[in-house]
């Protein structure tokens, strides 16, 4: 079993051996599978250090894009879906049935169907290349509410009701009760909602025709397009976008896995 | 002004929800809604907002008659239908392997999750050079054997196995993952008292095992086909649909008639093509879910 898992990540291993090789090297036969000769400039050229290569990729300027696109939509989902969660989970306003229903049939619709209205929508009011078209949409998520609201209606209701007759706001209840105790919840739906931002490629594909604002996918792309490609530098800007959300999954895996078998129930 | 108590939690409750809602109404209601409209168009977007006719169903007739649709169709299904068999019989059988022996599964499993949480980009990137003439794929053809292997990307038949080839290898992982979870819920003494009447492991997971995995199989099924319906960066990157339209999928489809040929309308009316599979699959889980998980 461990050698069917040795195989399955030859692909890995396959990259960070070639992206340590000299342009010749990677397509020599046969494959050396430890480079011959260590060439790790191949970092130096996709970060630009050193003015080395031929020109600037600008695969810092992406990474910045990628982070704050990243983090300024996990944090703004993980408020609007708690707050809407929670609503949903606990306040009996009226018309909260028909609204929720009216989420749960929004998750039926794949993204693609709100490609091309966003696109328009946001070329109509001249949003085209700027980060709101990532931030805008992202901060809300209705996977994100439908999870939330699973996570508060497991919380006992006397709780609150307790709370409330002893003159507590629903907004302290909120802040100063409830989301202590979903914690380990909001911690899975930020790793859910991190991992598909951070590799967010087709809206940052239309929606970003800027290279100051192209996000990691897409600028892994410019390596790959261009005329001749170079494979080394490929694999190297390849082995940089990885590697940190390696470390960042096997530090929070216990989150993540939680986070990705609760967000597959959506599908 | 005293208000009621109701009316009270009503503005609570709309407060609570009012930034959520709208974000809902105006990123995912008003452009479904607006979607939908202009599929019935032959709205060009070089023509600007507002001036398209109203062609009903046109296009949702006239796609069937387009190669290009049809063929993205199918190749959608095949594409799916032949990953989701494979990820499921690899991912049931590896995860079984994993539960049985004690020691390294964390670390085995983290391995094959890898593909799961890594960009798609880099990994079609990676792909692509897996399977170039100097690749490790074609290196490993010619090491057993085979003498002049296919150029898998180049090649009109052997174009659309690489690809699915790649999606097993990069769904295994979240499969495993899943099917380890249900595992660790086994009950314990059905399989002692198997054991005890003389079934052999090899017996006790076909009779078993698959029995008890099926809600969990079921559930895989469903959630990989969605999310494989939907397949477009591996065939933007490594292909772009070609050779020919040997792997044009759907989502491809859509992508270039409405941002390269921006034929808003026509598009839109395939990607409600592409709801109504997901749909239908959607459909079928909730109709068929009691008869086909046996436990």
């Amino acid at each position: 079993m461990g050698l069917i898992a040795f195989t399955m990540v030859i692909p890995f291993l396959w990259m960070l051996s070639a992206s340590m090789k000299i342009s010749a090297d990677v397509i020599k036969l046969p494959i050396d599978w430890i480079p011959d000769y260590f060439y790790p400039d191949n970092y130096k050229v996709v970060w630009n250090l050193d003015g080395m290569g031929m020109r600037n990729y600008h695969f810092a300027l992406a990474y910045w894009n990628s982070l704050r696109i990243t983090v300024i939509n996990v944090v703004g989902s993980l408020i609007t879906s708690a707050l809407a969660g929670y609503a949903f989970a606990k306040i009996k306003f009226r018309g909260s049935n028909t609204l929720f229903l009216m989420y749960l049939a929004t998750m039926m619709i794949p993204t693609q169907v709100t490609l091309i209205p966003k696109f328009v929508m946001f070329s109509h009011f001249d949003l085209i290349g700027t980060i709101y078209t990532m931030i805008l949409p992202g901060v809300f998520s209705v996977m994100g509410t439908f999870l939330m609201r699973q996570a508060f209606i497991q919380i006992q209701e006397e709780l609150r009701e307790s709370a409330l007759i002893d003159g507590a706001r629903e907004f302290t209840i909120f802040r100063r009760i409830m989301l202590p105790l979903v914690q380990s919840s909001l911690a899975s739906l930020a790793m859910v909602i991190f991992l598909n931002n951070w590799n967010n490629y087709m809206d940052a594909l239309i929606f970003l025709p800027n290279w100051r604002l192209y996000t990691i996918p897409v600028a892994l792309t410019n390596f790959f397009d261009e005329s001749t490609v170079t494979y080394n530098l490929v694999m190297a800007a390849s082995a940089s976008a990885l590697l940190p959300v390696f470390i960042v999954f096997i530090a929070g895996q216990k989150f993540f896995v939680k986070g990705l078998v609760a967000g597959a129930v959506k599908g | 002004m005293a208000l009621s108590k109701q009316l009270r939690t009503d503005l609570t409750g709309y407060a609570f929800i009012l930034p959520n809602i709208l974000g809902v109404v105006l990123f995912f209601l008003i452009p479904i809604v607006f979607s939908l409209v202009i599929s019935f168009t032959d709205w060009d977007f070089t023509w600007g907002i507002g001036n398209w006719n109203w062609v009903g169903i046109e296009n949702y007739i006239e796609i069937w008659k387009d190669g290009w649709f049809v063929r993205s169709l199918i190749n959608t299904i095949i594409l799916s239908f032949g990953s989701v068999f494979f990820i499921i019989i690899f991912a049931i059988v590896f995860a079984t392997i994993i539960d049985a022996q004690c020691y390294g599964s964390i670390p085995i499993r983290l391995a094959m999750f890898m593909p799961k949480i890594s960009n798609i980009v880099a990994i079609s990137i990676i792909w692509v050079m897996m399977y170039s003439p100097w690749g490790p794929v074609t290196q490993l053809l010619q090491g057993i054997g085979i003498e002049n292997p296919p150029k898998f990307l180049g090649s009109y038949t052997w174009a659309l196995p690489a690809i699915i080839f790649m999606m097993i290898w990069s769904g295994i992982g979240y499969a495993v993952m899943i099917y380890s979870a249900a595992l660790q819920n086994l009950p314990k003494e059905v399989y002692e008292a198997a054991e005890i009447d003389g079934a052999g492991p090899i017996t006790r997971f076909f009779t078993l095992t698959i029995h008890f995995l099926s809600p969990t199989t079921f559930f895989l099924i469903v959630t990989t086909l969605i999310s494989m319906f939907q397949i477009f960066a591996p065939i933007q990157l490594m292909t772009q649909g070609g050779p020919g339209s040997s792997t044009s999928v759907l989502v491809y489809y859509i992508y270039t008639s409405a941002f390269s040929f921006y034929k808003m309308g026509y598009a839109s009316a395939m990607s409600w093509i592409l709801f109504l599979l997901l749909f239908s699959v959607t459909l079928f889980q909730w109709n068929y879910q009691k008869r086909w998980v046996n436990y």
